[in-house]
C-alpha cells in the first residue's frame, strides 16, 4: 500500500517544554492506525502536530505529495486531514444538518457527499432537524465524524471515538472505521482500550514519552497480550 | 417551508411599520423614526455579537463615524445627502477594516478592551477637533442642507413623514440584507465560529477572514444608521461617539434577543420607551436626581443577564418557534 501520510523526526513543544521527540510514523492508504500510549504519552499532541494546531519546530509531515508541515489548521484540513477530537465539540445551537452543512460548505461538497456520509450513519437521517446539543453521548460522536467526512478526507484522526460510549455504539464506531479504510480513507486512531481497536486495526504504533517506541501489526498484539501492558499498563 | 415564514414575518412587520404611520400620534411617529434608524445600529450591532460571538464594547465608533462622515462632509463641503451618506457608511467601512486587523489580534475580555478604548480616542478626537466638530455642543444640519431631489421628486428630511419613510426604507433594507446574512453560507460560517472558533478552524475555514468580514459588515450597517440619524435629524455632536452609545446596542440586543433578526428592533423599541416612560416617572418621584435614566438602564442591563439571558424572541424560539432567524 501507498503511503497516505508521512511524519518524520517531529519536534513540537508547548511553550519551551518539549513535547514530542523525533516523532515518526506512517499511514498507509486505506489503513486504520492506533496509536497507543498512557495518559500523557502523547498521542493527542500527535494528533494536533499532525493538524496544525501544534507548530513543529523540526521534522515534516506530508500527506501523500503534499507538505503539511508549515499550514496552518484550515489548510491541513482543506488539503485532505480531518481531526475528530475528543469531547467531540459539535456547534450545539445548530441542528444535525446544519452541522452537516457546515461541513460540506468547507470543502464545496455537495448531496452527494451528505448521502454518502449519511448512509454510513442512518441514525443521523432521522434525527436531521434535532439540535446537536441534544443528541445522545454516541449520536454526538457519530455526527462528529459525519461532520469531519463530509470534508472527504484522504486522512481521518480520531482521538478517542469510543471514550464513555455503550458497547452497541463502539461496535457501530468500529463497523464505520473499517468501512472507511475499505473506501481508502486512512484513519489514525488514539485509544487506550486494546479490545476497542483489535477487531478494527491493520497497525499499532505505541508512543511514550513523546517519542513512537515501537511500530507492529495488530496481529502481534492479539498473539503477545503482555505487549499493551508493557506500554499501556493494560491487556 | 421556513424560509416562507421567514420572510412572510419580516415583510409583515416591515408593513406594520409602514402602516404606523398612519395612526400613530406626531411625537410616537418621530421617536418611530428614531427608533427605526437605532434599531439598523442594533441590527449591525448584533451581527457581530449575536451571530459571530464577538462583544465589542466599541461600536459607538462606528456608528460615529457614519454620523460624522456624513454630517461634516454636508455641513463643511456642502455634499449632496445621498453623496454624504455613502461617504458616512464608507468612513464606518474603512475604520472597522483598521480596527478588526488590530482588534481581531485578541480575542474575549481583551477584544472588548481594546474596542473600548479604540472607541475612546475617536470619542476624544471628536472633542479635540473641535473646530471642525463642535465637540460636545455639536453641529445643527440647517434645514436647506436636508433636502434632497431625486428622479424629479423633492424631499425635505426634516419633514416628520419624509424622515419617517427614509427611515423605513433603511430599517427594511437592513433587515432583509441581515435575513439574507444569516440565511448564507457567510451566516452560517460565522455561527460555526460563535458555537466553536477552534472546531470551525479545523474544518478548513479562515476563521480570521470570516471575523474581519464581520467587523466591516458591522461596521458599515452601524455606520449608516449613523450617518442617517446626522441627516434625518440634523444633529451631530460627540455624546453619539461616547461610550453608552457603545452599552446601548449591547443592551437592545440582549432585550429583543442575541442572534435573532427581530430581535434589535423590539429591543430598541421596548428600551427607548421603558426609558422615556420611567424617566418621566422617575422625574416626577426624585426630581433632584439627575440620574435617573441611566439608573433605568443599568437596572434593566442586570435583570437581562440574570434572568433572561436569551431576550424575547431569543426565548420564542428557544421554545416556540425554531424556525426564527
Amino acid at each position: 500500500m501507498a503511503d497516505a501520510l508521512t511524519v518524520s523526526g517531529l519536534d513540537c513543544y508547548y511553550d519551551e517544554t518539549q513535547v514530542l521527540f523525533g516523532f515518526d510514523l506512517t499511514l498507509e492508504k486505506g489503513e486504520v492506525h492506533c496509536l497507543f500510549g498512557r495518559n500523557g504519552a502523547g498521542k493527542t499532541t500527535a494528533l494536533k502536530a499532525i493538524m496544525g494546531l501544534l507548530p513543529a519546530r523540526t521534522g515534516s509531515i506530508r500527506l501523500g505529495d503534499k507538505e503539511l508541515t508549515e499550514l496552518a489548521p484550515e489548510d491541513v484540513a482543506r488539503a485532505g486531514v480531518a481531526y475528530v477530537p475528543q469531547g467531540r465539540r459539535l456547534f450545539g445551537e445548530l441542528t444535525v444538518a446544519e452541522n452537516i452543512e457546515i461541513g460540506l460548505m468547507a470543502r464545496n461538497r455537495g448531496k452527494a457527499t451528505r448521502e454518502a456520509v449519511l448512509d454510513l450513519f442512518p441514525l443521523l437521517r432521522e434525527r436531521l432537524k434535532q439540535r446537536s446539543s441534544t443528541l445522545s453521548g454516541g449520536e454526538q460522536q457519530m455526527l462528529a465524524m459525519a461532520r469531519a467526512l463530509c470534508l472527504e478526507p484522504e486522512v481521518l484522526l480520531l482521538d478517542e471515538p469510543t471514550e464513555g460510549l455503550m458497547p452497541s455504539m463502539i461496535a457501530k464506531i468500529r463497523e464505520t472505521v473499517a468501512a472507511l479504510g475499505a473506501r481508502g480513507v486512512s484513519t489514525l486512531l488514539v485509544e487506550q482500550r486494546v479490545d476497542a481497536v483489535l477487531p478494527v486495526a491493520n497497525r499499532v504504533t505505541f508512543i511514550e514519552n513523546g517519542r513512537n517506541v515501537e511500530t507492529v501489526p495488530v496481529e502481534r498484539l492479539r498473539e503477545d497480550p503482555e505487549l499493551a501492558k508493557k506500554y499501556v499498563g493494560v491487556g | 417551508m421556513n424560509i416562507g415564514k421567514q420572510i412572510i414575518l419580516h415583510i409583515a412587520v416591515i408593513a406594520l411599520l409602514a402602516a404606523l404611520d398612519y395612526v400613530l400620534p406626531a411625537y410616537h411617529q418621530g421617536v418611530f423614526s428614531r427608533i427605526m434608524v437605532l434599531a439598523v445600529f442594533a441590527m449591525g450591532y448584533n451581527l457581530l455579537f449575536g451571530y459571530t460571538g464577538l462583544l465589542s464594547l466599541g461600536h459607538a465608533m462606528f456608528f460615529a463615524a457614519g454620523l460624522y462622515g456624513a454630517g461634516l462632509t454636508v455641513y463643511h463641503l456642502g455634499w449632496a445627502l445621498p453623496l454624504a451618506f455613502v461617504a458616512g457608511v464608507g468612513c464606518a467601512a474603512v475604520l472597522a477594516l483598521a480596527i478588526g486587523l488590530l482588534a481581531l489580534r485578541t480575542t474575549g475580555v481583551a477584544f472588548m478592551i481594546v474596542t473600548m478604548m479604540f472607541a475612546q480616542v475617536l470619542y476624544l478626537a471628536t472633542l479635540y477637533f473641535g473646530q471642525w466638530t463642535r465637540g460636545d455642543e455639536g453641529i445643527v444640519l440647517p434645514q436647506p442642507t436636508r433636502l434632497v431631489e431625486f428622479a424629479g421628486l423633492h424631499f425635505d428630511f426634516s419633514n416628520p413623514v419624509t424622515r419617517y419613510y427614509a427611515a423605513l426604507v433603511l430599517f427594511a433594507a437592513v433587515l432583509l440584507i441581515t435575513l439574507g446574512i444569516v440565511r448564507s453560507r457567510f451566516g452560517r460560517v460565522l455561527i460555526a465560529i460563535r458555537e466553536n472558533e477552534d472546531r470551525t478552524r479545523m474544518l478548513g475555514y479562515n476563521v480570521f477572514a470570516n471575523k474581519l468580514a464581520a467587523v466591516v459588515i458591522s461596521g458599515a450597517i452601524s455606520g449608516a444608521s449613523g450617518a442617517a440619524y446626522a441627516l434625518l435629524f440634523g444633529y451631530v455632536g460627540s455624546t453619539f461617539a461616547s461610550v453608552q452609545y457603545s452599552i446601548l446596542p449591547l443592551l437592545w440586543v440582549l432585550l429583543g434577543g442575541a442572534s435573532t433578526t427581530l430581535g434589535p428592533l423590539l429591543g430598541t423599541v421596548l428600551m427607548y420607551y421603558l426609558v422615556d416612560f420611567s424617566s418621566d416617572v422617575l422625574a416626577r418621584a426624585v426630581p433632584d436626581w439627575n440620574f435617573s435614566y441611566l439608573g433605568v438602564v443599568g437596572i434593566a442591563l442586570i435583570v437581562l443577564v440574570l434572568f433572561f439571558p436569551k431576550g424575547i424572541f431569543g426565548t420564542i424560539r428557544a421554545h416556540w418557534a425554531r424556525w426564527l432567524p
